[in-house]
C-alpha cells in the first residue's frame, strides 16, 4: 500500500489521544457530597447543615466549571495520557500472534456471528409472532353469536311488515344497532317433519352491493299502512315495530334496487338480501345470525330459499364468481 | 475562526471575533463529536443542476405537507378520545364529541384542526402533482428506479392515512364510508374478506374499529412514512436531481473538484495537525 495524502480522517484519528480523553477530575464528586450534605441537612437540621451542603455544592459546582471551561477560556487544559501494557516484541511488532487456520474451520468469530445472528432471529421471532398474533387474530376468533329477543309472537299481525331496529350486544351499545325488516307469514309446514311451525321472513337491511342501509319504499306508520306501529321492551332492551308497506327496497348510497322479498331488481348488488334465522323460545321471536341468499322463488311461507352461509356484502355466492371467495373468515 | 489582521484589532473587532468563537465553540464540539454539522451542510449545499426549475419544489412542498400533519395531528392526539361509546350525559358518542369540542371550545382548536383536515388533501394532492413533474420529466429512468417504487409506497400510505383518518370523527359520513371502503376491500377476490375482516376487528364496525384505526392512523402508518421517506431522501441525494428534459446540460458530469487544502465538511476551523503524524502515516500499511 502506497503512502498517501492523508485523508481528513485519518488526520483526524491521528490527532494525540490525549487530547481525547477527558481530565480526571473529582469535583463532581465534591458537588455530589454537598448536595447529599443539603439533603441530609434538611432532615436533620436546615439551619445550619443544610448552609453547610449548600456551600460545599456550591464551591466545587464553581469548580467543576472552570475547569470544564478551560477549553473554552482558552485555558491550557492538563490532560493524563493513556497508558497501556504493550505487547509488542522485535520478532512480532504489532503483539500479535497469527496462527495458520484451515479454510473450512470455525473459527471464534464465525462462531460468533452465527450465534448472534440466530439469537437475534429467535428473540425478535419470539416477540414478533405473539404480537402479530395479538393484531389480527381476536378479530378472527371468538366471534360470539348474540341472540336478539323480539318479544311475543302473537304481536304481530298476519303478513303485515315491520321496520324493527334493535341493539344486538347491549354491552357494545348504540354501535352494534341493526335494522330488519320483518312479516310474520303464520304457521306453514316444515319440510322435512311437516308440522305446522310459525315462519317470519327476517330481511337485514344492509345492502349486499357495499353495505349501506337500505330503505323501504313505501308508507310508514299507522296512518299511512292502516296496521299500528308499537314498541317492545326485550331482554335486549327497547325494540321498536313501524308499520311499512313495502314496495322494494332502495340503497341511498349507490342505487341498488331489491323486491319485497329482497330479490335484487336493479343496481350494482349482486344478490339478494341477507335474512336471520330464528327460533321461537317461549313464544317469543329470537334472531340468531344471517345467512346469505342469491335468489328467493315465491313470496312469504311459500317461498324457496337456499341458505348460503353468511358472506361480505358484494360477495357473489352463486355463478362462476363465487370461486374468487374459496375460503371466507370464520363466522359466528 | 481566526481572522489575520495588519493592524491591531480594534476592541470591537476583539470583542466580534470572541462572541464568534463562542457561537462557534457548541458546533464545533457536536461536529468533532458526530460529524452532524458536516452531514446537514452536506445535504443542504449538495449540488444541483443549474437549470432545475420550480416543478422540482414540489417534493419538498409534499414533504412540508406530511410535516403539517405530523405536528397538527401529534397535538390533536392530546385532545381527541377514540371511543364509541355513548356518553351517558349527553346521549352522544364520545368520539364525536371530542371533535365537537376541538372544533367549538377549544381555543384555535378550529384551527388546528382544520389543517389538519384540509393539509391533509394538500398532501395528497401535491404527492400527486410531484408523481406528475417526475414521470413528465423522466426523472423515474435509471438508475432511479427504485425512487419510483418507494414514491409509490409513500403514496399507498399516505392514502391508507386517509382512509384511517375519515372514519375518526366518529359521524354518519364518517361511519358509513368506512363501512363502504372496507366492503369495497372485502370484495377483492381470494384474501379481500380476510383484509376486510383484519380492517374491522371483527365481523362488525364496532368501537375496535374505531380503535384500531386510530393506531393505526396515528402510529403505524406514520412510522412507515417516515421511514419511507428517510429512504426516499437517501436516494435523492445519493443519486442526485435530474435535470429538466430539456436541459442542453451534458448529462452524468461532475463539476471539477478543486484543488487544495480539504477541509473536513462542516468543520469551521482546521483541526490543528501534530507534528508526529506525518510520520506515522508515510509507515506502509500502517493506517489502512
Amino acid at each position: 500500500m502506497e503512502p498517501e495524502q492523508p485523508s481528513p480522517d485519518t488526520e483526524h484519528e491521528s490527532l494525540p489521544e490525549e487530547t481525547h480523553l477527558p481530565s480526571p477530575t473529582l469535583y463532581p464528586i465534591g458537588f455530589a457530597i454537598g448536595i447529599v450534605v443539603l439533603l441530609v441537612g434538611l432532615i436533620i437540621n436546615p439551619l445550619l447543615i443544610s448552609s453547610i451542603g449548600a456551600a460545599i455544592a456550591i464551591v466545587f459546582a464553581i469548580l467543576w466549571a472552570r475547569e470544564a471551561t478551560a477549553e473554552l477560556r482558552g485555558e491550557p487544559v492538563v490532560v493524563e495520557p493513556e497508558r497501556r501494557e504493550s505487547r509488542a516484541t522485535a520478532a512480532d511488532p504489532h503483539g500479535v500472534t497469527l496462527e495458520e487456520v484451515p479454510d473450512n474451520a470455525v473459527t471464534r468469530s464465525v462462531f460468533l456471528e452465527g450465534a448472534t445472528l440466530g439469537l437475534g432471529a429467535a428473540i425478535g421471532g419470539l416477540i414478533t409472532l405473539p404480537v402479530a398474533g395479538f393484531a389480527v387474530l381476536p378479530g378472527f376468533l371468538g366471534q360470539t353469536q348474540h341472540k336478539v329477543d323480539l318479544g311475543p309472537i302473537e304481536k304481530f299481525p298476519l303478513g303485515k311488515w315491520f321496520i324493527s331496529t334493535f341493539i344486538v350486544d347491549p354491552a357494545e351499545g348504540e354501535v352494534s344497532r341493526r335494522t330488519v325488516f320483518l312479516r310474520n307469514n303464520g304457521n306453514v309446514a316444515d319440510p322435512e317433519t311437516k308440522q305446522q311451525v310459525p315462519s317470519f321472513t327476517i330481511i337485514s337491511n344492509r345492502c349486499v352491493h357495499l353495505g349501506c342501509p337500505v330503505q323501504a319504499n313505501g308508507p310508514i306508520g299507522q296512518k299511512y299502512t292502516g296496521t299500528a306501529s308499537f314498541k317492545e321492551h326485550t331482554l335486549n332492551g327497547p325494540v321498536e315495530f313501524q308499520s311499512v308497506i313495502p314496495a322494494g327496497y332502495g340503497c341511498p348510497c349507490h342505487g341498488g334496487q331489491y323486491d319485497p322479498e329482497g330479490n335484487r331488481i336493479a343496481g350494482p348488488p349482486v344478490r339478494a338480501l341477507d335474512r336471520y334465522d330464528f327460533e321461537i323460545n317461549h313464544g317469543r321471536l329470537v334472531l340468531l345470525s344471517t345467512y346469505s341468499v342469491s335468489k328467493v322463488v315465491g313470496t312469504g311461507g311459500q317461498a324457496q330459499i337456499y341458505k348460503y352461509k353468511d358472506v361480505g356484502p358484494g360477495e357473489h355466492v352463486d355463478g362462476p364468481e363465487q370461486f374468487f371467495y374459496p375460503i371466507n373468515p370464520p363466522h359466528h | 475562526m481566526a481572522t489575520t489582521y495588519r493592524r491591531k484589532p480594534t476592541k470591537a473587532e476583539i470583542r466580534r471575533q470572541k462572541m464568534e468563537e463562542l457561537v462557534m465553540f457548541p458546533i464545533d464540539w457536536l461536529e468533532e463529536r458526530s460529524g452532524l454539522i458536516g452531514g446537514l451542510k452536506y445535504f443542504l449545499f449538495r449540488n444541483v443542476p443549474s437549470d432545475i426549475n420550480w416543478m422540482q419544489t414540489l417534493g419538498s412542498a409534499a414533504l412540508t405537507a406530511f410535516l403539517v400533519q405530523a405536528i397538527t395531528g401529534v397535538i390533536l392526539a392530546m385532545y381527541y378520545v377514540p371511543s364509541a361509546d355513548i356518553n351517558p350525559r349527553t346521549g352522544k358518542p364520545i368520539a364525536w364529541e371530542s371533535i365537537v369540542n376541538i372544533t367549538d371550545h377549544l381555543t384555535l382548536g378550529w384551527l388546528v384542526r382544520g389543517m389538519h383536515r384540509w393539509g391533509a388533501s394538500v398532501f395528497i394532492i401535491l404527492m400527486f402533482l410531484h408523481m406528475g413533474r417526475v414521470f413528465l420529466f423522466g426523472a423515474y429512468k435509471y438508475p432511479r428506479e427504485l425512487n419510483w417504487i418507494i414514491g409509490v409506497l409513500i403514496l399507498v400510505n399516505g392514502m391508507m392515512e386517509g382512509f384511517t383518518g375519515y372514519l375518526l370523527p366518529w359521524d354518519q359520513t364518517a361511519y358509513w364510508a368506512t363501512v363502504v371502503g372496507i366492503n369495497l376491500n372485502g370484495t377483492a377476490p381470494f384474501l379481500g374478506p380476510w383484509l376486510a375482516q383484519f380492517l374491522r376487528g371483527g365481523q362488525e364496525i364496532s368501537g375496535e374499529t374505531l380503535t384500531r384505526f386510530y393506531s393505526l392512523h396515528m402510529l403505524l402508518i406514520p412510522g412507515l412514512i417516515i421511514g419511507l421517506i428517510t429512504l426516499h431522501l437517501y436516494l435523492v441525494v445519493r443519486l442526485g436531481v435530474t435535470s429538466p428534459p430539456w436541459s442542453k446540460e451534458a448529462a452524468g458530469g461532475e463539476p471539477e473538484e478543486e484543488d487544495g487544502a480539504r477541509l473536513r465538511p462542516g468543520l469551521t476551523r482546521p483541526v490543528p495537525r501534530p507534528s508526529g503524524a506525518s510520520a506515522m502515516q508515510a509507515e506502509p500499511g500502517g493506517q489502512e
